[in-house]
């Protein structure tokens, strides 16, 4: 079933086609992520998916309906996490769960949410006395506690230390392992390639390149780079053929010391999609 | 499909003023700045001038009337095009978007908060007013009809016209110049501290005869005062027809404003 259709999306500014003729389809259950530098549209197209922009053009079905004509009923099956927020600073996090479990028709239990978004230890505290981590995981708290069939994540580990983005990860793929559609959009590269079931590169309103992280631009069939050292030193051969490569070389049966064959990165690959912009 | 039950707006309103007046109340410097700020000038200003005006009225009394009326513009007007521009501002209002509430529910709990609010401060008000200059509290249950509709009138027109300023303004900060300077100028112009207000050139009573402000205190003064004191009016009546009739005004046009300006967010583009 699919959760997101859009096929021709235009959206104008003033000074800029923002969006220039998008098509997506996003299952449901998917994790989708949506890459592109800044101004590249990524933002417009996710607005216009959450209902909060009008399209200029093109078709529009989010979870069945038209975002621009949609009703309660719809967003409440919808949830949505913004970038920075700094509201609810008097109230807990308890009562903040509470407070808006009761809009929804069919919330999650506050405390089911409060566990699974690890914000037992500060369920008490007030919202303002949270670090930038914690303060993040109660937004996705507020996004989930509706049970949302279809997530929206906006940049949600911008300003995270390491380990703060791989507990929220952990969260992520919870909640993508209990059959929750996921969209979201990063600038973190390894987010989209750990999170993803499959990307899309939106640059200059269009989206140049889809589909599951290690396939992008081709990168799964690329020439590869095959390294090792041996009497003479360190030597590299690019190659499309690196089993059949290694296989020549260790024909001896030697080791190969310092053995390493790589592809290019899914960052790599994301420069050359997106090097035009630059 | 199975049919789902969303939460009525009303219930959700409730909440949100449940949400509204816990925050309101947690901040302890705004709380007491906002409530403490009319009671004050009442004691200052009333002890300063409080001679008697006429037999058994002082002008203390005079003023804790007036007072009260311009307390609930604080409570309303002023707290409302705050609270609500940093609402914009903080992201409240984005992420309330985000989700399945109203935006009927939005005011109705700003709206409670501001009904308890303006009843706390009005207690206050009239605390000072017994205490200091023993203002008689009427006993006739028509004053109080009187006190109960100018209270509802100028309450909403107010809270109405705050929301609508509070989309003027850039940011939270400004939204407080923004609706702090017409309100204390609209005080002085509006015979609050300068009592009677017959002693202000008629010209400027005149412009003060357009907004919410006059007429709350004036029709709070009806209630206070007795009769005899309307010889201090402009009109020489409490003219509590046509009170009614510019606060209901106010509340349509406060209404309209507030619709077509109403933003989520600050951002533009």
């Amino acid at each position: 079933m699919t959760a997101i259709h859009v096929r021709g999306l235009r959206k104008a500014y003033p000074k800029i086609q923002a969006v220039a003729g998008i098509d997506l389809d996003i299952e449901r259950g998917e994790v989708f992520a949506l890459l592109g530098p800044n101004g590249a549209g990524k933002t417009t197209t996710v607005e216009i998916l959450e209902g909060h922009r009008k399209r200029d053009e093109g078709t529009v079905s989010v979870l069945g309906q038209d975002p621009g004509t949609a009703g309660r009923e719809w967003r409440a099956r919808l949830g949505i996490v913004l970038q920075t927020a700094t509201d609810a600073a008097e109230l807990s996090v308890r009562e903040t769960i509470r407070h808006f479990a009761r809009y929804y028709p069919r919330p999650r239990q506050p405390e089911d949410v409060i566990e699974l978004c690890g914000l037992e230890e500060k369920a008490g505290a007030r919202v303002k006395s949270l670090s930038g981590g914690q303060r993040r995981r109660l937004d996705v708290a507020l996004g989930i506690v509706g049970t949302p069939e279809l997530l929206f994540l906006d940049e949600p580990t911008t300003g995270f230390d390491p380990q703060a983005r791989r507990q929220f990860w952990g969260l992520i793929q919870k909640l993508a392992a209990d059959g929750t559609t996921i969209v979201l959009t990063t600038h973190y590269l390894d987010e989209a390639e750990a999170l993803a079931d499959r990307v899309a590169v939106i640059s200059r309103g269009e989206i140049v390149a889809q589909g599951p992280p290690g396939e992008l631009g081709g990168r799964a069939t690329r020439e590869a780079v095959v390294r090792w050292f041996d009497r003479d030193g360190e030597q590299e051969v690019r190659t499309p053929t690196p089993t059949k490569l290694i296989g020549e070389l260790s024909l001896g049966g030697g080791e190969l010391a310092g053995l390493t064959v790589t592809r290019p990165t899914l960052e790599e690959v994301y420069l050359d999609l997106v090097g035009g912009t630059r | 499909m199975t049919t789902v039950h969303l939460p009525s707006p009303l219930s959700i309103g409730l909440a949100r003023g449940v949400v509204e007046l816990k925050s309101f109340f947690r901040v302890k410097e705004q709380a007491l700045f906002t409530f403490s700020f009319p009671a004050l000038i009442l004691a200052i200003l009333g002890s300063v001038f409080d001679r008697e005006i006429e037999a058994g009225v002082t002008a203390g009394q005079v003023l804790t009337a007036s007072m009260v009326g311009a307390g609930i513009i604080a409570t309303s007007f002023v707290n409302l095009s705050i609270s609500v521009a940093l609402d914009r501002e903080d992201g409240t209002l984005l992420r309330l978007r985000g989700t399945p509430m109203p935006l009927l529910s939005y005011f109705t709990g700003k709206i409670i908060l501001v009904f308890v609010a303006s009843l706390a401060e009005t207690v206050l008000v009239l605390g000072v007013g017994v205490l200091l200059f023993d203002l008689p509290l009427p006993s006739d249950p028509a004053k109080w009809l009187t006190f109960a509709w100018v209270f509802v009138l100028a309450v909403v027109s107010c809270s109405l016209i705050g929301i609508a300023t509070a989309s003027l303004a850039k940011s939270a900060q400004s939204g407080a110049a923004v609706s702090n300077v017409p309100y204390v100028s609209l005080q002085f112009i509006s015979g609050v501290y300068v009592s009677p207000i017959t002693m202000l050139p008629a010209g400027m009573v005149t412009v003060a005869s357009f907004f919410p402000i006059k007429w709350t205190a004036q029709g709070f003064r009806s209630v206070f005062l007795p009769d005899s004191m309307t010889k201090y009016e402009m009109a020489g009546a409490w003219e509590l027809g046509k009170t009614a009739l510019v606060l209901g005004a106010w509340c349509v046009v406060g209404l309209v404003l507030c619709l077509m300006t109403f933003r989520w967010s600050n951002k533009r583009r």
